[in-house]
């Protein structure tokens, strides 16, 4: 099925880069049809007990003590200093029963975490299959296939549970695309079925199989952060400016001082008061003035059709103030855009800074505009 | 809902660390309320009547360590604290030749050291010059608070910035043999300086005192010199006992305490430390379900359970939990108290009963104190085991009715963790074992045992609240001690948790009644008060 070839790892698993030999199709399956995306290598871990609420709202940031059963959160979590760990989403299934989603192997923080609590944490990555089924007409598409479960209700990040070809599946609003969509949950052993089914009622959709390389745009659009490529994980980082906390990556509005105490609480309470010293913003290159660099080379403007992961320095007048970590040409905005992380001071919407470019070796300088992301933010995602 | 009064300070447990910060705080114009689990007040420095008419040391017999300035700062002795002091340190007797006795001085010594070894006898004075001058620097670093390792300020270094100078003024020689020799192993200390196996062992056992490290241990030759202050240099114990008994000691600081307004209450135990939505310790509940709101909580228990049982790991951040979780305890002391008919006879004994007022030892050499180490190490009782005797109704007779005696015997090792049986079915034969021990020095000892106790490392646990039997709080290693004791980040009294404070032999300096840690987090807690201008008391 993967016809390119070309595979990516994650998190020790090999995952289709693109299935196609371009991932452009897939992309706009992402935009304009229904993209399916296996997402299994997640880790994933369910808590169990009476103490599960108390457990994971130890670890997250956000006040999990609000996460009504049938809801799903999206949440960073942190160290004792209030470095980011990393992010993932709390789906609350029971009263006594959460799941977890991480991109790192986070048993041992949870555990240890949870110490002297009456919860216990299973890691379920290896039963638990997970795909997302994204795009304009994922919603369509799933009611075809299971049209008791109330989709048609289900809000943005909530869950629900229903059968596709006899066995359960947990559907939850949620995704990496910034667009309407969907996730699927269910025991491995019905994932191939499951895809067979999507792949089958899908044809009229335009139902796709989708890699990486254009999740990896998508994400870029919706503003999502990719770990190890925007944010390092404080467990792994070498030294301590490579650390970063929620409130410097934009995830202000995830983090909560009014629910007691949690891991990371007073670091970050002292951070809010102190002022950030960083800040996550959006770019958008001026255009103009990026064909104007090319034109003096008498090349036409190109950029990589792919996301780049690899970061490059922003700069206002001369100076260095940070970075843009992962950068794209938009295809549906036709914009040039980027995440960056910069120095507090600089971060307001509209300021004027400039973003590296390299042009036949030569390094430049492009004009940007700072933009608060999402950069695409279709009002379908939550409708 | 009617409050109950808010104190300023709660403290938890009447050990005689906390009854000083209590005594302290009570001084300085706070409201101060003590709560204690046992019936009898000062930890393990209690003198209880175990035996009608008995009144016995159950924890500490020795009051050597007791800091001068604690002493001073709380005007103890116009206050009715007296102390004896045995004119002989140690006693240690030989089965089948003859016994070392270790005098107050360091001549008289010398010449009972000529027995055994004249080479030994000649280098003795010097040996105790030597302890005397590097304790005396352990002495001053005592009342200090260590320093945080990150984030030192002038303040905070300049007293110890004064003690390096001292160090520096020891000289060249001092200052090397200083550094040399506080990780060394008191094995190679002692073997560098002697050759009387007897001689080398009963010094020795000062260095293993309540840890279950053997004398080939890194470390344990600062235990000695920890042992050997205050004139307990030739010995490595000072041999200075508390007329009326250890229990008098906590005593008179409750009483210094109550003088200033401190309540206390016995057999009040403390179930949990109160924390409120800001995350600072605001209170205590009891056993009984009573809550008791307070602005600061000073904990006298031992760190591990402080952290882990009364406030909750969910309480701590992950790291501190991790480090709480870890601090090293492993309890290897067991304690017998024996109510005699009459005074031991040992084999070889001098005339007269002086050599049995201070301590009598049963270490004979130092491999014999690694032996017994070996054994803890793999979960076992030692089956030689180290015994360190005192018979305090010899220098106080007050204690026991005319003509008897009691003989207080701190046995090491018992480890908290044995691999085989429990400790319900083994304390019985581990009291057999002690006095069979002992009667191999003192044959007929059995004859004259009127009442037996043994307490054993779970007996430290679950009546004394000493988390696995530790009597140091901690064992007090190396990595354990200074601005690591507990744990590092948590050096200066303070717990992690705001408004939490330690106070017990858990802290800097360590074990031992000294009065030093909770001397120095009093000085901690009201530097915190007066930072927060909390002071309308008029501190």
């Amino acid at each position: 099925m993967c016809h390119s070839h070309e595979w990516r790892e994650w998190a020790g698993w090999l995952a289709a880069s693109t299935y196609e030999h371009s991932h452009e199709r897939e992309y706009y399956a992402i935009r304009n049809g229904v993209a399916l995306i296996d997402v299994s290598p997640l880790f994933k871990y369910e808590v169990r007990g009476p103490d599960a609420v108390r457990l994971v709202n130890r670890v997250m940031t956000r006040d999990i003590g609000k996460c009504q059963v049938g809801r799903v959160m999206y949440t960073p979590w942190c160290d004792d200093d209030g470095k980011m760990i990393e992010d993932g989403t709390v789906a609350r299934l029971a009263d006594d029963h959460l799941r977890v989603t991480a991109a790192e192997r986070s048993l041992r923080w949870f555990e240890d975490c949870g110490y002297g609590l009456d919860a216990s944490v299973d890691e379920v990555t290896e039963e638990l299959a997970a795909l997302a089924v994204q795009g304009p007409n994922s919603r369509a598409l799933l009611q075809e296939l299971m049209p008791h479960a109330g989709l048609d209700k289900l809000s943005y990040f909530r869950l629900t549970k229903g059968k596709i070809d006899g066995f359960e599946v947990t559907v939850t609003r949620t995704g990496y695309t910034g667009d309407l969509g969907y996730e699927l949950w269910t025991p491995i052993a019905n994932a191939p079925q499951l895809w067979d089914s999507l792949m089958d009622k899908g044809n009229g959709y335009g139902a796709t199989p989708t890699g990486i390389v254009a999740l990896d745009i998508a994400r870029i659009e919706a503003g999502l952060l990719l770990i190890d490529v925007d944010f390092f994980s404080s467990h792994k980082t070498l030294i301590e400016a490579q650390k970063s906390s929620p409130l410097e990556l934009g995830l202000g509005w995830a983090v909560r001082f009014d629910k007691g105490d949690y891991v990371g609480r007073q670091a970050l309470l002292d951070e809010e008061e102190r002022g950030s010293e960083w800040a996550l913003m959006g770019v958008e290159v001026d255009w103009v003035h990026l064909e104007r660099l090319f034109d003096e080379v008498d090349l036409p403007p190109r950029v990589a059709g792919r996301a780049s992961r690899s970061a490059v320095p922003l700069y206002k007048e001369r100076e260095q103030i940070g970075q843009v970590t992962s950068h794209t040409f938009s295809p549906i905005l036709k914009k040039y855009i980027g995440l960056a992380s910069l120095r507090s001071l600089y971060a307001r919407p509209g300021n004027q800074v400039e973003m590296e470019v390299t042009i036949e070796y030569s390094r430049q300088r492009a004009r940007a505009t700072l933009v608060k992301p999402p950069f695409f933010d279709p009002r379908r995602k939550k409708e | 809902m009617s409050m109950p009064e808010k104190y300023d300070a709660i403290l938890i447990g009447a050990g005689h660390n906390g009854l000083v910060t209590a005594a302290l705080l009570a001084r300085a114009g706070l409201s101060v309320l003590v709560l204690e689990q046992r019936k009898s007040l000062g930890g393990a420095a209690a003198t209880e009547e175990i035996f009608a008419g008995f009144r016995v040391n159950t924890g500490a017999d020795d009051a050597g360590l007791l800091h001068p300035e604690v002493l001073r700062h709380l005007d103890l002795e116009r206050q009715g604290l007296q102390f004896v002091e045995s004119p002989v340190l140690a006693f240690a007797p030989q089965p089948d030749g003859p016994p070392l006795t270790l005098w107050r001085d360091p001549a008289k010594s010398s010449s009972e050291i000529a027995r055994h070894c004249d080479d030994d006898a000649r280098r003795f004075p010097e040996y105790c010059r030597l302890v005397q001058r590097l304790s005396a620097l352990l002495q001053g670093m005592m009342t200090l608070t260590p320093p945080r390792l990150h984030k030192t300020s002038l303040a905070e270094a300049y007293p110890w910035m004064k003690l390096a100078l001292k160090v520096k003024g020891l000289g060249k020689r001092d200052m090397m043999e200083f550094l040399r020799l506080l990780p060394m192993p008191v094995y190679d200390f002692l073997q560098e300086r002697f050759k009387s196996p007897l001689l080398q062992g009963v010094l020795g056992s000062a260095g293993v005192s309540g840890i279950r490290f053997g004398p080939r241990a890194a470390g344990t030759t600062f235990l000695l010199l920890y042992h050997s202050l205050n004139g307990g240099a030739p010995a490595g114990r000072a041999s200075r006992f508390v007329r009326g008994g250890m229990g008098r000691l906590s005593h008179v600081l409750a009483e210094a305490a109550a003088k200033c307004g401190a309540e206390i209450r016995t057999e009040s135990s403390v179930s949990r430390i109160l924390v409120d939505d800001q995350g600072r310790a605001a209170g205590v509940a009891l056993a009984t379900g009573e809550e008791l709101p307070a602005r600061s909580i000073v904990s006298n228990a031992d760190p591990r359970r402080t952290l882990m049982d009364l406030l909750g790991p969910a309480r701590l951040q992950p790291r501190m939990m991790r480090r709480a979780g870890n601090i090293r305890l492993r309890g290897t002391t067991a304690k017998l108290l024996l109510a005699l008919d009459s005074l031991p006879r040992f084999q070889n004994a001098p005339p007269g009963d002086d050599h049995l007022k201070g301590h009598i030892l049963i270490a004979p050499s130092l491999d014999y104190l690694e032996r017994a180490s070996d054994d803890a190490k793999y979960g076992r009782i030692s089956r030689r085991p180290i015994l360190d005797a005192v018979i305090p109704t010899l220098t106080d007779p007050s204690l026991a009715p005319a003509g008897k005696h009691i003989l207080s015997v701190t046995a090491q090792h018992a480890p908290y963790s044995l691999k085989e049986g429990s400790w319900e079915e083994q304390a019985p034969e581990l009291a057999d074992l002690i006095i069979g021990t002992l009667a191999q020095y003192a044959p007929g000892l059995q004859e004259s045992v009127l009442h037996q106790r043994i307490l054993t490392p779970l007996d430290w646990e679950r009546d004394y609240g000493l988390s696995e039997g530790s009597i140091h709080q901690g064992e007090m290693g190396l990595d354990q001690m200074l601005f690591m004791r507990p744990m590092a980040g948590c050096g200066q009294y303070r717990s992690p948790v705001k408004g939490l404070y330690l106070c017990g032999a858990g802290t800097h300096p360590g074990g031992g009644v000294t009065g030093a840690p909770g001397f120095n987090a009093a000085r901690e807690i009201l530097k915190d008060r007066k930072r927060r201008g909390d002071n309308r008391r008029g501190v």
